[in-house]
Protein backbone atom coordinates (compact mmCIF):
# COMPACT_ATOMS: atom_id res chain seq x y z
CA UNK A 1 0.00 0.00 0.00
CA UNK A 2 1.65 3.29 -1.19
CA UNK A 3 1.35 6.23 1.19
CA UNK A 4 -1.57 8.33 0.96
CA UNK A 5 -3.64 5.73 -0.92
CA UNK A 6 -7.13 4.82 0.71
CA UNK A 7 -7.08 1.70 2.03
CA UNK A 8 -10.43 -0.21 2.10
CA UNK A 9 -12.14 -0.04 5.07
CA UNK A 10 -13.84 -3.12 6.81
CA UNK A 11 -16.28 -2.98 10.14
CA UNK A 12 -15.91 -5.38 12.58
CA UNK A 13 -19.12 -5.44 14.74
CA UNK A 14 -18.21 -5.95 18.35
CA UNK A 15 -21.24 -7.35 20.57
CA UNK A 16 -21.24 -8.36 23.90
CA UNK A 17 -19.59 -11.44 23.81
CA UNK A 18 -18.01 -11.39 21.12
CA UNK A 19 -14.40 -12.93 21.72
CA UNK A 20 -13.09 -12.86 17.46
CA UNK A 21 -13.60 -9.33 16.99
CA UNK A 22 -9.34 -9.03 17.55
CA UNK A 23 -8.74 -11.69 15.50
CA UNK A 24 -10.72 -10.21 12.22
CA UNK A 25 -9.68 -6.71 12.89
CA UNK A 26 -5.98 -7.62 12.63
CA UNK A 27 -6.78 -10.31 9.83
CA UNK A 28 -8.25 -7.39 7.68
CA UNK A 29 -5.20 -4.80 8.53
CA UNK A 30 -3.12 -7.87 8.11
CA UNK A 31 -3.64 -7.83 4.53
CA UNK A 32 -3.73 -4.28 4.13
CA UNK A 33 -7.50 -3.37 4.90
CA UNK A 34 -8.67 -0.81 7.16
CA UNK A 35 -10.10 -2.61 9.99
CA UNK A 36 -12.49 -0.06 11.85
CA UNK A 37 -14.46 -1.78 15.34
CA UNK A 38 -18.18 -1.06 14.87
CA UNK A 39 -20.10 -1.11 18.60
CA UNK A 40 -23.67 -2.82 18.13
CA UNK A 41 -25.47 -0.33 19.98
CA UNK A 42 -24.34 2.00 16.99
CA UNK A 43 -27.02 2.20 13.88
CA UNK A 44 -24.20 3.22 11.14
CA UNK A 45 -21.43 1.43 9.61
CA UNK A 46 -19.18 4.21 9.48
CA UNK A 47 -18.64 4.47 5.53
CA UNK A 48 -17.29 0.74 5.33
CA UNK A 49 -17.79 -0.73 2.13
CA UNK A 50 -17.46 -4.43 3.96
CA UNK A 51 -18.34 -6.21 7.27
CA UNK A 52 -17.31 -9.02 9.16
CA UNK A 53 -19.92 -10.55 12.07
CA UNK A 54 -17.19 -12.19 14.33
CA UNK A 55 -16.61 -15.07 16.07
CA UNK A 56 -18.12 -15.74 19.79
CA UNK A 57 -21.18 -16.09 21.99
CA UNK A 58 -23.05 -13.03 21.49
CA UNK A 59 -25.23 -12.56 24.53
CA UNK A 60 -24.05 -15.40 25.84
CA UNK A 61 -25.68 -17.66 23.42
CA UNK A 62 -29.06 -17.39 25.08
CA UNK A 63 -32.75 -18.51 23.46
CA UNK A 64 -30.50 -19.36 20.28
CA UNK A 65 -27.24 -18.72 18.99
CA UNK A 66 -27.26 -15.62 17.26
CA UNK A 67 -30.86 -14.49 17.83
CA UNK A 68 -30.30 -11.82 20.27
CA UNK A 69 -27.85 -10.61 18.25
CA UNK A 70 -29.63 -10.56 15.31
CA UNK A 71 -31.99 -7.76 16.90
CA UNK A 72 -28.98 -5.68 17.53
CA UNK A 73 -29.65 -2.00 16.25
CA UNK A 74 -26.52 -2.54 14.35
CA UNK A 75 -27.86 -5.39 12.44
CA UNK A 76 -30.59 -3.10 10.31
CA UNK A 77 -27.33 -1.73 9.17
CA UNK A 78 -25.82 -4.60 8.04
CA UNK A 79 -29.22 -5.94 6.74
CA UNK A 80 -29.60 -2.28 4.23
CA UNK A 81 -25.77 -2.72 3.61
CA UNK A 82 -25.97 -6.20 2.35
CA UNK A 83 -29.56 -5.81 0.35
CA UNK A 84 -27.27 -2.46 -1.62
CA UNK A 85 -25.19 -5.43 -2.61
CA UNK A 86 -22.45 -5.05 0.09
CA UNK A 87 -20.02 -7.71 1.00
CA UNK A 88 -21.21 -9.07 4.63
CA UNK A 89 -18.27 -11.70 6.22
CA UNK A 90 -20.28 -14.31 8.84
CA UNK A 91 -17.63 -16.36 10.52
CA UNK A 92 -19.35 -18.92 13.70
CA UNK A 93 -21.48 -16.58 15.40
CA UNK A 94 -21.38 -14.38 12.81
CA UNK A 95 -23.00 -17.02 10.33
CA UNK A 96 -25.32 -18.12 13.12
CA UNK A 97 -26.79 -14.06 13.20
CA UNK A 98 -26.70 -13.92 9.31
CA UNK A 99 -29.40 -17.52 9.33
CA UNK A 100 -30.91 -15.56 12.37
CA UNK A 101 -32.01 -12.86 10.19
CA UNK A 102 -32.76 -14.75 7.30
CA UNK A 103 -30.07 -13.30 5.23
CA UNK A 104 -29.00 -16.90 4.31
CA UNK A 105 -31.06 -20.09 4.76
CA UNK A 106 -31.65 -22.05 6.84
CA UNK A 107 -30.64 -22.74 10.82
CA UNK A 108 -28.10 -24.42 13.18
CA UNK A 109 -28.56 -27.17 15.39
CA UNK A 110 -26.31 -28.52 17.83
CA UNK A 111 -23.38 -30.75 16.90
CA UNK A 112 -24.54 -34.26 16.45
CA UNK A 113 -22.10 -35.45 19.10
CA UNK A 114 -23.52 -32.78 21.54
CA UNK A 115 -19.98 -31.86 22.48
CA UNK A 116 -18.07 -28.68 21.57
CA UNK A 117 -15.76 -28.84 18.94
CA UNK A 118 -12.41 -27.32 18.73
CA UNK A 119 -10.05 -28.66 16.13
CA UNK A 120 -8.80 -27.96 12.36
CA UNK A 121 -10.68 -29.20 9.41
CA UNK A 122 -10.59 -29.38 6.32
CA UNK A 123 -12.92 -27.49 3.47
CA UNK A 124 -13.47 -27.63 -0.13
CA UNK A 125 -13.79 -24.84 -2.22
CA UNK A 126 -17.62 -25.15 -4.13
CA UNK A 127 -16.92 -21.66 -5.86
CA UNK A 128 -14.87 -18.94 -7.11
CA UNK A 129 -17.37 -16.51 -9.43
CA UNK A 130 -17.97 -14.49 -6.25
CA UNK A 131 -16.08 -11.50 -5.39
CA UNK A 132 -15.90 -12.82 -1.94
CA UNK A 133 -14.19 -16.13 -3.42
CA UNK A 134 -12.38 -15.01 -6.28
CA UNK A 135 -9.07 -15.17 -4.73
CA UNK A 136 -9.45 -19.21 -4.20
CA UNK A 137 -9.71 -22.01 -6.93
CA UNK A 138 -12.33 -24.81 -7.03
CA UNK A 139 -11.68 -27.91 -5.34
CA UNK A 140 -8.98 -25.76 -2.97
CA UNK A 141 -8.94 -27.85 -0.42
CA UNK A 142 -8.27 -24.67 3.12
CA UNK A 143 -7.18 -26.18 6.24
CA UNK A 144 -9.20 -23.99 8.94
CA UNK A 145 -9.90 -24.19 12.70
CA UNK A 146 -13.87 -24.80 14.05
CA UNK A 147 -14.77 -23.85 17.61
CA UNK A 148 -18.50 -24.48 17.92
CA UNK A 149 -21.26 -26.10 19.73
CA UNK A 150 -23.87 -25.39 17.25
CA UNK A 151 -22.63 -25.90 13.56
CA UNK A 152 -25.03 -28.31 12.81
CA UNK A 153 -26.44 -26.61 9.73
CA UNK A 154 -30.25 -27.63 9.20
CA UNK A 155 -33.13 -26.93 6.83
CA UNK A 156 -36.14 -28.86 5.33
CA UNK A 157 -35.87 -30.60 2.11
CA UNK A 158 -37.28 -28.25 -0.07
CA UNK A 159 -34.74 -25.93 0.92
CA UNK A 160 -31.99 -27.93 0.65
CA UNK A 161 -32.72 -28.24 -2.99
CA UNK A 162 -32.58 -24.85 -3.41
CA UNK A 163 -29.31 -24.25 -1.81
CA UNK A 164 -27.86 -26.73 -4.12
CA UNK A 165 -29.55 -26.45 -7.01
CA UNK A 166 -28.89 -22.60 -6.64
CA UNK A 167 -24.94 -22.76 -6.10
CA UNK A 168 -25.27 -21.10 -2.48
CA UNK A 169 -22.57 -23.65 -1.20
CA UNK A 170 -19.30 -22.07 -0.82
CA UNK A 171 -17.65 -24.59 1.18
CA UNK A 172 -18.32 -27.85 2.46
CA UNK A 173 -16.54 -30.26 5.01
CA UNK A 174 -13.75 -32.78 3.87
CA UNK A 175 -11.11 -34.78 4.33
CA UNK A 176 -7.28 -34.09 3.48
CA UNK A 177 -7.47 -34.68 0.04
CA UNK A 178 -10.46 -33.08 -0.91
CA UNK A 179 -13.33 -35.42 -0.60
CA UNK A 180 -16.26 -34.76 0.91
CA UNK A 181 -17.11 -37.96 3.24
CA UNK A 182 -19.82 -38.20 6.28
CA UNK A 183 -16.62 -38.90 8.43
CA UNK A 184 -15.07 -35.68 7.59
CA UNK A 185 -18.11 -34.05 8.46
CA UNK A 186 -17.24 -32.83 12.22
CA UNK A 187 -21.21 -31.70 13.25
CA UNK A 188 -23.39 -33.87 11.20
CA UNK A 189 -24.34 -30.44 9.11
CA UNK A 190 -26.51 -31.15 5.77
CA UNK A 191 -24.35 -31.96 2.91
CA UNK A 192 -21.43 -31.38 4.57
CA UNK A 193 -22.24 -27.46 4.12
CA UNK A 194 -19.63 -25.58 6.24
CA UNK A 195 -20.63 -22.14 4.30
CA UNK A 196 -23.17 -20.52 2.49
CA UNK A 197 -23.29 -17.71 0.27
CA UNK A 198 -27.13 -15.65 -1.06
CA UNK A 199 -27.92 -15.65 -4.28
CA UNK A 200 -26.53 -12.10 -5.06
CA UNK A 201 -22.78 -13.63 -3.49
CA UNK A 202 -22.28 -10.36 -1.85
CA UNK A 203 -23.31 -12.57 1.86
CA UNK A 204 -20.89 -15.36 2.99
CA UNK A 205 -21.35 -16.64 5.96
CA UNK A 206 -18.98 -19.63 7.40
CA UNK A 207 -18.54 -22.16 10.71
CA UNK A 208 -14.69 -22.38 9.81
CA UNK A 209 -12.06 -19.26 11.11
CA UNK A 210 -9.95 -17.82 8.28
CA UNK A 211 -9.08 -14.99 10.54
CA UNK A 212 -7.27 -17.02 12.70
CA UNK A 213 -5.22 -18.31 10.49
CA UNK A 214 -3.65 -14.93 8.57
CA UNK A 215 0.21 -15.65 9.55
CA UNK A 216 2.12 -18.90 9.48
CA UNK A 217 3.17 -17.95 13.01
CA UNK A 218 -0.16 -18.74 14.06
CA UNK A 219 -0.80 -22.07 12.39
CA UNK A 220 -1.14 -21.17 8.82
CA UNK A 221 -2.50 -18.96 5.99
CA UNK A 222 -4.93 -20.55 4.74
CA UNK A 223 -7.76 -18.10 5.87
CA UNK A 224 -5.38 -14.91 4.32
CA UNK A 225 -6.98 -15.15 0.45
CA UNK A 226 -10.54 -15.03 2.18
CA UNK A 227 -9.76 -12.25 4.27
CA UNK A 228 -8.11 -10.40 1.26
CA UNK A 229 -10.84 -10.72 -1.31
CA UNK A 230 -13.14 -9.43 1.45
CA UNK A 231 -10.94 -6.23 1.96
CA UNK A 232 -10.59 -5.82 -1.71
CA UNK A 233 -14.32 -6.18 -2.14
CA UNK A 234 -15.14 -3.27 0.39
CA UNK B 1 -51.12 -12.49 33.76
CA UNK B 2 -48.40 -15.22 33.07
CA UNK B 3 -48.15 -16.53 29.49
CA UNK B 4 -46.58 -19.92 28.98
CA UNK B 5 -44.62 -20.17 26.07
CA UNK B 6 -43.35 -23.29 24.80
CA UNK B 7 -40.99 -23.97 22.24
CA UNK B 8 -39.67 -27.76 20.97
CA UNK B 9 -38.04 -28.75 17.91
CA UNK B 10 -40.13 -30.21 15.26
CA UNK B 11 -40.79 -33.54 14.70
CA UNK B 12 -38.85 -33.89 11.42
CA UNK B 13 -35.75 -32.20 13.54
CA UNK B 14 -33.40 -34.87 15.14
CA UNK B 15 -32.61 -33.83 18.73
CA UNK B 16 -29.23 -35.54 19.93
CA UNK B 17 -29.90 -33.99 23.28
CA UNK B 18 -32.94 -35.75 23.40
CA UNK B 19 -31.97 -39.22 22.27
CA UNK B 20 -28.89 -38.99 24.73
CA UNK B 21 -31.39 -38.32 27.88
CA UNK B 22 -32.95 -41.24 26.28
CA UNK B 23 -30.16 -43.36 26.66
CA UNK B 24 -29.06 -42.65 30.04
CA UNK B 25 -32.82 -42.89 31.50
CA UNK B 26 -32.31 -46.57 29.56
CA UNK B 27 -29.11 -47.03 31.80
CA UNK B 28 -31.23 -46.60 35.05
CA UNK B 29 -33.82 -48.76 34.37
CA UNK B 30 -36.68 -46.71 33.04
CA UNK B 31 -36.78 -49.26 29.81
CA UNK B 32 -40.23 -48.10 28.98
CA UNK B 33 -39.00 -44.27 28.08
CA UNK B 34 -39.19 -44.42 24.33
CA UNK B 35 -38.79 -40.60 22.62
CA UNK B 36 -37.36 -38.46 25.08
CA UNK B 37 -37.45 -34.57 23.13
CA UNK B 38 -36.21 -31.59 24.91
CA UNK B 39 -37.54 -27.76 24.71
CA UNK B 40 -38.32 -24.81 26.01
CA UNK B 41 -40.39 -22.89 28.10
CA UNK B 42 -40.84 -19.92 28.97
CA UNK B 43 -43.01 -18.17 31.56
CA UNK B 44 -43.81 -14.23 30.29
CA UNK B 45 -45.88 -12.12 32.50
CA UNK B 46 -48.02 -9.82 30.41
CA UNK B 47 -50.22 -6.74 31.09
CA UNK B 48 -53.47 -6.55 29.67
CA UNK B 49 -57.08 -8.12 30.11
CA UNK B 50 -58.12 -8.98 26.17
CA UNK B 51 -57.36 -12.76 26.38
CA UNK B 52 -57.44 -12.68 22.32
CA UNK B 53 -55.14 -9.47 22.57
CA UNK B 54 -52.72 -10.87 24.42
CA UNK B 55 -52.71 -14.32 22.84
CA UNK B 56 -51.76 -12.40 19.30
CA UNK B 57 -49.37 -9.92 20.79
CA UNK B 58 -47.19 -12.67 22.41
CA UNK B 59 -47.58 -14.97 19.27
CA UNK B 60 -46.14 -12.06 17.26
CA UNK B 61 -43.19 -12.41 19.46
CA UNK B 62 -42.72 -16.02 19.45
CA UNK B 63 -42.66 -15.51 15.65
CA UNK B 64 -40.23 -12.70 15.57
CA UNK B 65 -37.63 -13.94 18.58
CA UNK B 66 -38.41 -16.46 21.28
CA UNK B 67 -39.08 -19.37 18.30
CA UNK B 68 -37.21 -20.15 15.05
CA UNK B 69 -39.21 -21.43 12.66
CA UNK B 70 -36.91 -22.95 10.86
CA UNK B 71 -36.19 -25.75 13.35
CA UNK B 72 -38.63 -24.91 15.98
CA UNK B 73 -42.71 -24.89 16.87
CA UNK B 74 -44.24 -23.25 19.43
CA UNK B 75 -47.21 -22.99 20.97
CA UNK B 76 -48.64 -20.03 23.58
CA UNK B 77 -51.02 -21.07 26.76
CA UNK B 78 -53.04 -18.45 28.42
CA UNK B 79 -54.21 -19.18 32.08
Amino acid sequence: MTDGARRSRVAVVIFPGSNCDRDALGAVEAVGGEAVPVWHQSRDLQRCGAVILPGGFSYGDYLRAGAMAAHSPIMKAVRRHAEQGGAVLGICNGFQMLLEVGLLPGAMLMNRSLRFICRDVFLRVERTDLALLRTLSVGQVLRLPIAHKEGNWFADPAVVREVESGGAVAFRYCDAGGQVRPDANPNGALQGIAGLVNRDGNVLGMMPHPERRVARLLGGEDGRALVRALVEAA
Amino acid sequence: MQVEVRVKLKDQVLDPQGEAIRRVLCNLGYEEVGQVRVGKLMLLEVAGEDPELLRARVEEAARELLANPVIEDFEVRLP
